[in-house]
């Protein structure tokens, strides 16, 4: 039997917009994956600490603050200090086209933008697993 | 026969009609709903408002129960406040945006703070990394106040502050602002939004749990209706309680109950109702759906009335008026074909000023994609002033009063709004219910619900799920310099070495003493902003004293 995708939905920063966030969180869960939310406020060391107590294989994060550039990388980092290379990074909420390629260039494998379909979404974890 | 009983019969022989007719002409789709889902008949007709009686239900504007407005004369008098929502980066940046406003005919400012601003922590501090000026502007101490109204006499404008948890502490700057330039706080006009309970159920900028959050907001109705009479004490907002995914109903509904909160505990602390309740104000949002939404603000004006006079028993009109400010629904707007949005928020303003709002902001084209640039800010402003100068929706009061569609919506909303007051009652009120997560899993519920509706194609967004066309990224969108963190640091390093920090002290001193006591907390918070101790100083004291709300998680 295949096994259950689990994921972690984070809010990371002092963005309070979680609506995005939690629609994701819930889609995933309905597509069959089990998913851990954080809540709001966390720190980047806070999102690596939870993902690897949780055993997750997908950090998902949703910033509309416009510090994704500061913390999304922060994120790949921490994972990286603690040689943890098995866990699929993405991101999404209101994040600048012009910043994907940064994004993407520190380990954010993929941003969705308003108006992404949750499908999509769901597909692309679905596809890019790393373990 | 009387004319309803004529009615009633020529309805049956229409209706008749209307099903052969059916049969070879079928209609779009099955069922017509609403923006918010609610069931839209075929056609309305006096029958649909039988049993009403149009004084004691609609009344005459400026008179109980207000569905057709506050005023009198409403627009005829002069138009609602043009008021654009803006600030970031430094204090010298939103500064120039405001005079930009103001010269572009603007009538009334509005500040956005940033993120650590909003939640009581200087730019410096560790979770500041990577926020300060980014969704607006860094305020860390009065310092920073002086430079963002440097060359705006407070007497001469009105200026709405989107600030919660430290509401106190940002009222207290813009006091001691006011009193450099030589205005006494009894000639300042302004809103603070110092509105915690949606903080803890849409918007997130809490710091302090329920009770003393409580506490700071009937501390400030009382100070002002002494010493700031002309401000509003509170913006109850349904805004964000709309764009994290409610309903209209839903947004009038869990708004009244906050309001209802607040009055409560400034009653319980010891207040009048009539001394307190003229300076409430609120705040509503206004998404597509022209006639739901010019509905749901007359409902919303009824249902406060009937709230203040009938379950308060306040005695003066000014507190049965439900005041409100109204800005378009961010939500809404598209990061696909962002042009697109400009007749979104034209017909969303449309929809607010057929309501009957006192100000509006109108967003702008680009904001699904970044902070508004300069442009697209004029447009979204010029829009405004093309429906009061060219349209002719402000030449008369209520001009869709008597619609049988939106008087059958206005009652409907009211009804299922006081639905879940009554709900809302009976778990113990508004700050229990949001304890419970009633309030946030009716939200979520919502907004699911219309996300699943949009990826369907039950539900049309153009552009977004049809009428798609190829694009390429969108250019020239606002960037926030991200040096100002670094230059903020440094302010305050300046400030810190430059003040007295002996009055610091002692100032903070006193506001933990009153803190611990009954004491109101405005005049220490006062004194301490004078002495220049910075907001995170002052939050900090109260977190020591008060503690940290946890937000209860719910998906």
């Amino acid at each position: 039997m295949e096994r259950t995708i689990r994921v972690l939905v984070a809010k990371p920063g002092l963005d309070g917009h979680d609506r995005g966030a939690k629609v994701i969180a819930r889609a995933l869960r309905d597509a069959g994956m089990e998913v851990v939310y954080t809540g709001l406020r966390q720190t980047p060391e806070q999102i690596v600490q939870a993902a690897v107590q949780e055993d997750v294989d997908v950090i998902a994060m949703s910033i509309l603050s416009g510090a994704h550039n500061h913390l999304f990388p922060r994120v790949t980092e921490l994972l990286a200090e603690k040689k943890v290379d098995d866990v699929l990074v993405i991101g999404g909420g209101v994040i600048p086209e012009g910043d994907y390629e940064f994004l993407k260039s520190k380990g954010i494998a993929a941003i969705f933008g308003p108006g992404t379909p949750t499908g999509t979404t769901v597909e692309f974890i679905r596809t890019h697993l790393k373990r | 026969m009387s004319g309803n009983e004529k009615l009633k019969v020529e309805l049956e022989r229409w209706n008749a009609g209307v099903d052969k007719s059916l049969a070879k002409h079928p209609e779009r789709r099955k069922d017509f709903v609403t923006g918010s889902k609610a069931p839209v008949e075929r056609l309305y007709t006096p029958a649909d408002l039988a049993g009403r009686e149009y004084l004691d239900d609609i009344g005459l504007p400026g008179e109980y129960p207000f569905t057709r407005g506050v005023q009198t004369t409403m627009y005829r008098g002069r138009f609602w406040t043009m008021r654009q929502y803006a600030g970031f980066a430094t204090a010298e940046e939103s500064n120039k945006r405001y005079k930009f406003l103001l010269e572009q005919g603007q009538t009334g400012l509005s500040v956005a703070f940033d993120l650590p601003t909003q939640i009581g922590y200087d730019s410096d501090h560790p979770l500041s990394a990577g926020e300060v000026g980014k969704v607006g502007v860094a305020i860390d101490s009065l310092a920073d106040m002086e430079l963002l109204f440097d060359g705006i006499p407070l007497d001469k404008v009105s200026t709405s502050m989107t600030i919660n948890a430290p509401a106190a502490v940002l009222l207290a700057m813009y006091i001691a602002v006011a009193e450099k330039q030589g205005v006494t706080a009894d000639k300042l006009n302004g809103t603070i939004q110092n509105d915690i309970l949606k903080e803890y159920v849409a918007r997130g900028t809490y710091i302090f749990p329920p009770e003393p959050s409580m506490r700071l907001i009937t501390d400030i109705f009382a100070y002002c209706s002494k010493e700031v009479p002309a401000w509003n004490t509170i913006s109850i907002s349904g805004y964000h309680i709309r764009e994290a995914g409610s309903t209209a109903v839903q947004e009038v509904a869990f708004t009244l109950a906050d309001g209802i909160a607040y009055v409560e505990a400034a009653i319980k602390a010891g207040l009048d109702v009539d001394e307190f309740a003229p300076r409430l104000s609120f705040f509503f949002n206004a998404h597509n759906d022209l006639f739901e939404e010019v509905a749901k603000f007359r409902a919303a004006r009824r249902l406060w009335a009937k709230v203040m006079k009938e379950r308060f028993g306040a005695k003066s009109p000014k507190s049965w008026m439900l005041r409100f400010h109204t800005q378009t629904g961010g939500s809404t707007l598209t990061a696909q074909q962002p042009d697109n949005n400009v007749v979104r928020v034209a017909i969303q303003a449309l929809a607010a000023v057929l309501g009957g709002t006192q100000s509006l902001h109108t967003n702008s084209r680009d904001e699904a994609l970044a902070l508004p640039t300069e442009e697209s800010v004029r447009i979204a402003l010029r829009t405004q002033q093309i429906i009061a100068n060219e349209s002719g929706a402000a030449e008369t009061v209520d001009p869709l009063a008597g619609s049988y569609y939106v008087e059958s919506l206005t009652n409907r909303i009211e009804d299922e709004a006081w639905n879940y007051i009554r709900k809302i009652d009976s778990l113990g009120g508004a700050v229990k219910a949001i304890e419970h997560g009633f309030v946030q899993q009716e939200i979520q519920d919502a907004a699911y619900a219309y996300q699943m509706d949009v990826e369907s194609g039950e539900r049309v967004v153009v552009g977004l799920n049809k009428f798609q066309v190829k694009e390429s990224a969108p250019e020239g969108l606002l960037r926030v310099d991200p040096s100002v963190g670094a230059s903020q640091t440094a302010k305050l390093k300046a400030l810190r070495a430059k003040r007295d920090s002996s009055k610091v002290e002692s100032a903070l001193a006193a506001l933990k003493a009153a803190s611990k006591s009954d004491a109101n907390l405005m005049p220490p918070i006062v004194e301490a902003v004078k002495a220049y101790a910075t907001l995170g100083e002052i939050c900090d004291v109260l977190r020591a004293t008060f503690g940290e709300y946890q937000q209860k998680v719910t998906i």
